[in-house]
């Protein structure tokens, strides 16, 4: 009955699913007791019976085919080409907190280049007592760290200042992973090559053809940076910089120079293209603002969203999505269902952890109304994510970076969700 | 019996390789096998040293011996190096024999204030210089410290050589601008062969590659056109990224010279200079870049976080809400549905799918035979495949050298697809290159010199891609492919394969 209800494309969409087990929903959705037993059930099936794939049928394993949609996805028209683009982590369709790195979103400038550990090489020279160069072996032979970081590109959401554009939070949200990081505190190189007193900043790049260099002061170089080469437990995809990356914890996604090669202790910042023509944010006014490392709080749900609508029909229903701060920890999610009329707070998954992803949840007995869904995000040092309006208000229209304002999905009776503003 | 013939052309070929690989060593080359046996010996050192912490060995030694030559490990001319191989020190050395390298660590290891590893590394070279005659006894400790190595003694010294290699910045007062000029009309030419095929011939930019000039005075509207001229402040970070990053997909090729010029014609293009100007570290800062003043630093902190660090409301915060924006109007989502993925990739992905499916796919447009049909086709073709290979035999690509050639296709694919799927872009898709007529893909605007080409004949055959590939712009000159060319004719042979795979 349910079903019946919905458009062609959800049934299509809860065929492709499993029509047995949408069936399966719809009936416990309905009524407590089934009408006809459940073949499922009552069948002895194919995999009840005859034996699955063996142990190394899969050396390295991907996800089942029947996920095979959980892929990253990139938005054409943004960039002339793929080689210097970026596509989307499919955050509609994940859940917890850490990224699986095989769909963590990409961002190259000059493509994702193939670096062996033998052939890679960590300067660091400049204002330093002894100008080193460390091998792979060598990174691996300091004491190291390991902490779960978010990486946001600061274009994250950068379409949607001048309104809403795109339909998923996909495309709107997905320029971002959160990952385990193993690596060496920045520091520790620095001090093996002894800062010298005149040294303000550090300027990093990479060893692909962009170098895509960013000039970051010692300050934060000293604090909390690391030289990570693995996430997630395993070795960086090449994609992420293999064999060695930056992080830097709570600033944008820019700084973290993948292929690693130098660090070069500086007096002053370097300028370089990536923090002057790139990665500065044009203000009403013309006037443009450098230097906006830190990433401002900001959340989203994730499901029920565009690309993950309501399938199941009226009763319970689980609100979820992802809140972060680059200023620490995230201390509240609310969630208003009414388009910021009201709120109510989100039950944290587990207390947010630093410049982390936090997972928050919101579960609801949905009995078919409109929602304007919104998430707002607070973080400990007691900023509150604002609406797009908010921002609007200081900023104009031509921002493109760091747009943390307040997301609303227009869920439908049938389910399906859009991307809107709202007043 | 027929090992030994086997034998020997396999010597012979080593024997070849071997004549190329010494012709091939340019000085730089040179330089760099020089380098590398600098800093194995600086490794062994090391190597030596931590053994002797380890045995916690303490001998009575004169720092001096050990100290004097810290500095010549980095600045020492590779050329220096190079001859002093083990050898030579043993054969020229009658009066330094007893210098071994033994002798040379034990002596190092007291050395009381340096970290063990730099003074072992120092002394080796000391060494070395020493059997040179050019031990510097002058420079004594006191380097030492500042040479030592750091907590961990790891890493080895960056050399000088190394760090001008990598280290490339330009600041912008003009710190690190190499010597060199450019004039604007240099600039033109070698901006219309290099860059114009995806910024344009004025700097305007095509499609959506980047503008690098205009939008004067639009950085306050809507959609503001930030350009060279318009927006960026600092003219060293046009430099610096010319000189590091392009052109697109082969980066770092161009001369300081090259660089100065491409600068001065996109200055030009923005009207910043005049036509006559040369631009050369001297002339750099005379260049006034008219967004200079337009930025300022990050000022969140003032203007942002109080206003939104507010006790946020809960409970009727506001009287009404009403939709002003779907983005299902502008609708600009790439058209692709969950249900259209999980379709296609189940079924690219299912091991139980019928292998004539793939004919399947190939006939449907052709012929609306049905698919019981389609498959005995496949079946059919696949044997005239096989038939068509021995007589090609001769040409059969080596999968080796096929491997090869996708390799160097990297430094194609910046421009070029090849493969399933392949479209034109930047450069024509590839697809049946090899023996086609040139400037004859489909859907590609070729230069007018490439399409005359074509039309006098001209077709891709191995021979013909040999000399192109080697030297595009000097085989068909004005043409638009903006690559300097493989200069190694393995390479060639190898892209060669590459692409006759892809037929």
């Amino acid at each position: 009955m349910t079903r019946k209800s919905k458009g062609l494309e959800t049934s299509r969409r809860r065929f492709l699913t499993g029509a047995a087990a949408a069936g399966a929903g719809a009936v416990a959705a309905a009524t407590a007791r089934a009408a006809t037993p459940d073949p499922l059930i009552t069948e002895v099936q194919d995999w009840a019976s005859i034996t699955g794939e063996g142990v190394d049928a899969t050396p390295y394993g991907l996800p089942i085919r029947y996920e095979a949609d959980v892929i990253r996805r990139n938005v054409p028209w943004l960039t002339a080409d793929p080689i210097s683009s970026i596509n989307f982590t499919p955050i509609h369709a994940l859940d917890g907190t850490i990224t699986p790195a095989g769909c963590a979103f990409e961002r190259h400038h000059s493509g994702a280049i193939e670096l062996r550990k033998e052939d890679y090489r960590l300067m660091i020279n400049g204002l330093v007592d002894k100008p080193l160069v460390f091998t792979y072996e060598d990174l691996e032979r300091f004491p190291r760290e390991t902490r779960v970081y978010f990486l946001e590109c600061a274009a994250n959401t950068g379409m949607e200042w001048a309104g809403a554009q795109l339909n998923g939070a996909q495309f709107t949200h997905g320029m971002i992973h959160n990952m385990e990081y193993t690596g060496v505190p920045l520091r520790t190189l620095l001090n093996e090559a002894g800062v010298q007193p005149e040294g303000k900043w550090i300027y990093v790049e990479g060893a692909d053809a962009s170098s895509n260099g960013r000039s970051i002061p010692l300050e934060k170089a000293l604090d909390d940076c690391l030289v990570a080469f693995k996430a997630n437990g395993e070795a960086l995809r090449m994609e992420h910089g293999y064999p060695a990356r930056l992080v830097v914890p709570g600033w944008e996604g820019n700084m973290w120079i993948k292929w690693l090669r130098r660090v070069e202790v500086t007096e002053v910042a370097v300028e370089s293209r990536e923090e002057t023509s790139k990665y500065t944010d044009t203000l009403a006014n013309g006037v443009s603002r450098k230097w906006t490392w830190e990433m401002d709080a900001k959340s989203v749900i994730t499901s029920p969203s565009p690309q993950a609508p309501i399938t199941h029909g009226p009763g319970p229903l689980v609100i979820t999505g992802l809140a972060w701060s680059g200023r620490g920890a995230i201390t509240g999610v609310d969630v208003s269902l009414d388009g910021g009329i009201n709120w109510q707070k989100a039950r944290l998954a587990a207390p947010g952890e630093s410049r982390a992803l936090t997972r928050f949840y919101l579960d609801i007995d949905w009995q078919g109304e409109e929602m304007l869904l919104q998430s707002r995000a607070r973080d400990e040092t007691g900023y509150v994510q604002p609406t797009k309006n908010q921002l609007r208000e200081v900023r104009g229209l031509n921002s493109i970076y760091h747009n943390n304002g307040i997301q609303t999905w227009w869920v439908k009776p049938d389910g399906e969700a859009e991307n809107v503003e709202i007043s | 019996m027929s090992k030994f013939p086997n034998q020997l052309a396999l010597v012979s070929v080593v024997g070849v390789s071997a004549i190329a690989l010494a012709v091939g060593l340019s000085e730089r080359a040179a330089q760099k096998a020089a380098e590398a046996a600098h800093a194995e010996a600086i490794q062994v050192a090391e190597a030596l040293a931590a053994e002797q912490r380890a045995a916690g060995e303490v001998a009575a030694a004169e720092p001096a011996e050990a100290a004097p030559v810290t500095d010549e490990v980095a600045t020492a001319e590779p050329a220096n190096v190079e001859p002093v191989t083990e050898e030579v020190a043993a054969t020229e050395s009658a009066d330094a024999a007893p210098v071994t390298e033994e002798t040379a660590v034990t002596e190092a290891a007291p050395a009381p204030d340096a970290a063990p590893a730099a003074v072992a590394s120092a002394t080796l070279d000391g060494t070395t210089d020493t059997l040179e005659g050019q031990g510097d006894t002058d420079r004594l400790a006191g380097d030492d410290t500042a040479m030592a190595h750091g907590p961990y003694g790891l890493g080895r010294l960056a050399l000088p050589e190394e760090i001008n290699a990598w280290n490339l910045d330009i600041l912008p007062d003009g710190t690190g601008l190499p010597d060199g000029e450019g004039d604007v009309w240099t600039g033109d030419e070698i901006f219309s062969e290099y860059c114009a095929v995806c910024h344009g011939d004025f700097a305007e930019g095509v499609d959506n590659w980047p503008k690098l000039a205009g939008g004067m005075g639009t950085l306050d509207r809507e959609d503001p056109l930030k350009t060279v001229g318009s927006y960026w402040p600092y003219l060293s970070t046009t430099f610096d990224y010319v000189r590091r990053s392009m052109p697109f997909g082969n980066a770092q090729t161009l001369t300081d010279d090259e660089v100065y010029s491409i600068v001065a014609y996109i200055l030009y293009s923005n009207d910043l200079v005049d036509e006559d100007f040369v631009l050369s570290k001297e002339t750099f800062l005379d260049v006034e870049m008219p967004n200079a003043d337009g930025f300022i630093l990050d000022d969140r902190a003032e203007t942002e976080l109080e206003r939104f660090s507010q006790e946020p409301c809960m409970e009727n915060c506001k009287d009404s809400v009403e939709i002003t924006m779907r983005a299902a109007v502008l609708d600009v989502t790439p058209e692709e549905t969950r249900a259209k993925t999980i379709a296609k990739l189940i079924k690219d992905t299912d091991p139980k799918a019928p292998k004539a499916e793939a004919a399947e796919a190939e006939g449907v447009e052709t012929a609306a035979a049905p698919v019981a049909e389609a498959a005995p086709a496949a079946e059919e073709t696949a044997p005239a495949v096989e038939a068509a290979a021995p007589a090609a035999s001769e040409a059969a690509p080596d999968p080796a050298l096929v491997a090869a050639g996708e390799a160097v296709f990297k430094k194609c694919k910046a421009c070029h697809m090849v493969g399933d799927g392949a479209k034109n872009r930047v450069g024509p898709a590839l697809n049946g290159v090899v023996g086609r007529t040139a400037g004859s893909a489909e859907g590609f605007k070729y230069s007018k010199p490439m399409l005359a080409a074509g039309e006098e004949g001209l077709v891709w055959d191995e021979a013909a891609l040999h000399e192109y590939l080697a030297d595009p712009k000097g085989y068909i000159k004005g043409n638009k492919m903006a690559f300097a060319g493989l200069k190694k004719p393995d390479d060639v042979d190898a892209v060669i394969a590459y692409l006759k795979a892809h037929p």
